[in-house]
């Protein structure tokens, strides 16, 4: 067992290479239980992927993570339980478009968590008035707007009552009215104790909700620290650079 | 006038007639010969006899098409499986079937089928069942196995066999070609909610896939009804077998032919409507 008894993600020395291009050189980070972390970086530092490393969508090179107890990159570990507590919300929503909306929230319940219909009902439908579009249930995704979809792929995952949820530049592909819809849910989650981990730029979140922000650029982490020193007080160059950018 | 978008060159500046162009002027001549053909079977005692002759072959061919074609689908939805599959072993099996069956004509598969698989499998058969017998739990299964005989298998199973055979290499390409079209971020949306790999495509994947192969699945079932002509070559008594048939003994190669055509014209047209309707009724759902 680690040292770091409170750190539900544990991240040690992470390398990940597709072809030539090294996406992650050495990346070592923890994030405690009800931890907000926001990743930040120039697009190609690999933030993405070291949010997909967590629940192993992209399989690391070599290194070592440990969610929620479990070593997931070992082959004898069910990458399938430890992915049932990790929610993960994608850029471009990934809705099943032949599913209503109630239906996207009830299938993994049901199939994954064994869960009897009703109970999947009735949890989708608590899930569906937590991101506000109650009225929604019975609608296909196309049908809905980016903004809504977004808010029913953050109830899709928290219908499976994760104990982290992650969250991959979220509001990237949305028009800008509807940003601030998808961002008050997330909001409202990481106050309400979520353990989080946030690919994004959006100041408003950052600036509501982050316990802690990491810089990374190629496939490094520069800096971290929390919001007030990381925006007021810049050690290094590099993210002086950045923020000078963004801000 | 209703204001109605036309596009450039559409009625005003080409002569008044350009509706007339667009008539399905080949549907037309189509129906008239389909009409007097129906008409000659009505009336002319040369037509009904070769009709009467020939029709029972119609039976024959849609149950060896339906069935074969059946079990393509189920053949191709396991082999498109393997073609997308990460194991090494399934998918280069899967793709070593594939691209064996599509590179050998269908009356080959058909032949090779009829009197080398079948036969083959039918032996395995018999000495599983050889060797079931020595298990007491088993003994009265491999009495069943050891008594199945080749006499039992008749021809028409054994076209089945071999269309089957053969189109399930054109199916499993079509499931993969289906299966590949659907984005990655789904199978990565059914992952992540801690779905295996089979659930995933079972409820995510291959649902969607299915709906946007059906057009050409469907000209596959036509394709297959065409094809099925080959079994004739087995001497089974569909159609084409029995149209031949009756030229050979009636020495009237005009209404034989021309009554096997028009069933079978009669059958794909129905089919590629029945297609034409489902793909519009997809397209609108979309």
């Amino acid at each position: 067992m680690s040292a770091n008894q409170d750190a539900i993600i544990q991240i040690d020395c992470v390398f990940k290479s597709f072809g030539k291009i090294k996406a992650l050189q050495g990346v070592s980070t923890n994030v405690k239980r009800g931890e907000v972390l926001v990743i930040i970086g120039p697009s190609g530092s690999g933030k993405s992927t070291l949010l997909r490393c967590i629940n192993m969508l992209e399989r690391p090179d070599s290194g070592n993570i440990i969610v929620d107890g479990f070593p997931v990159m070992h082959k004898e570990t069910n990458i399938n339980l430890v992915r049932a507590e990790v929610g993960i919300v994608f850029q471009q929503f990934n809705l099943f478009p032949h599913l209503t909306v109630l239906e996207n929230i009830m299938l993994a319940q049901r199939i994954v968590r064994k869960r009897k219909r009703e109970e999947a009902k009735e949890n989708a439908e608590r899930q569906l008035n937590y991101v506000g579009i109650p009225e929604k249930a019975e609608a296909f995704p196309h049908e809905l707007s980016g903004g809504q979809q977004q808010r029913v792929a953050i109830a899709r995952a928290l219908a499976m009552n994760p104990k982290i949820m992650l969250f991959d530049e979220p509001t990237s592909a949305l028009d800008p009215e509807m940003i601030k819809e998808v961002l008050d849910v997330m909001i409202a989650l990481a106050k309400g104790g979520m353990t989080m981990v946030v690919v994004s730029h959006e100041m408003g979140f950052v600036r509501a909700a982050a316990h802690r922000i990491v810089f990374m650029d190629q496939g490094r982490i520069i800096e971290e620290g929390s919001p007030k020193e990381f925006f007021d007080n810049p050690r290094e160059d590099r993210t002086r650079a950045f923020l000078s950018k963004i801000l | 006038m209703t204001a109605t978008t036309k596009k450039i060159g559409e009625g005003r500046l080409l002569p008044a007639t350009s509706q007339l162009e667009k008539w399905p002027w080949w549907a037309l001549l189509l129906a008239l010969a389909a009409v007097l053909i129906v008409f000659s079977i009505i009336t002319s005692p040369l037509y009904q006899d070769a009709f009467n002759f020939i029709k029972e072959g119609i039976i024959t061919t849609i149950r060896v098409t339906v069935i074969a074609y059946g079990l393509s689908l189920i053949g191709g939805l396991i082999l498109g499986l393997g073609r997308v599959s990460k194991n090494v072993v399934f998918y280069n099996l899967a793709t070593l079937y594939v691209e064996v069956m599509r590179g050998i004509p269908m009356l080959v598969i058909i032949l090779y089928g009829a009197f080398v698989i079948v036969p083959m499998s039918l032996d395995l058969i018999n000495g599983l069942g050889n060797w079931l017998v020595r298990f007491a739990p088993l003994a009265g299964l491999g009495q069943a196995f050891q008594n199945v005989d080749i006499q039992q298998v008749d021809m028409s199973a054994r076209a089945i066999a071999g269309l089957a055979m053969g189109y399930a290499a054109f199916e499993a390409e079509v499931f993969r070609a289906g299966i590949i079209s659907i984005e990655k971020g789904q199978m990565e949306a059914a992952r992540s909610l801690g779905m295996n790999y089979f659930q995933a495509m079972r409820y995510i994947v291959l649902p969607q896939a299915l709906r946007r192969v059906l057009p050409p699945l469907g000209n596959d079932l036509i394709a297959m009804l065409k094809d099925s002509s080959l079994i004739s070559a087995l001497a089974v008594r569909d159609i084409t077998q029995l149209g031949k048939l009756y030229r050979a003994r009636s020495f009237r190669s005009f209404e034989a032919y021309n009554t096997m055509a028009f069933l079978y014209l009669s059958m794909t047209l129905s089919l590629s409507i029945l297609v034409k309707f489902i793909e519009r009724k997809m397209s609108r759902e979309r």
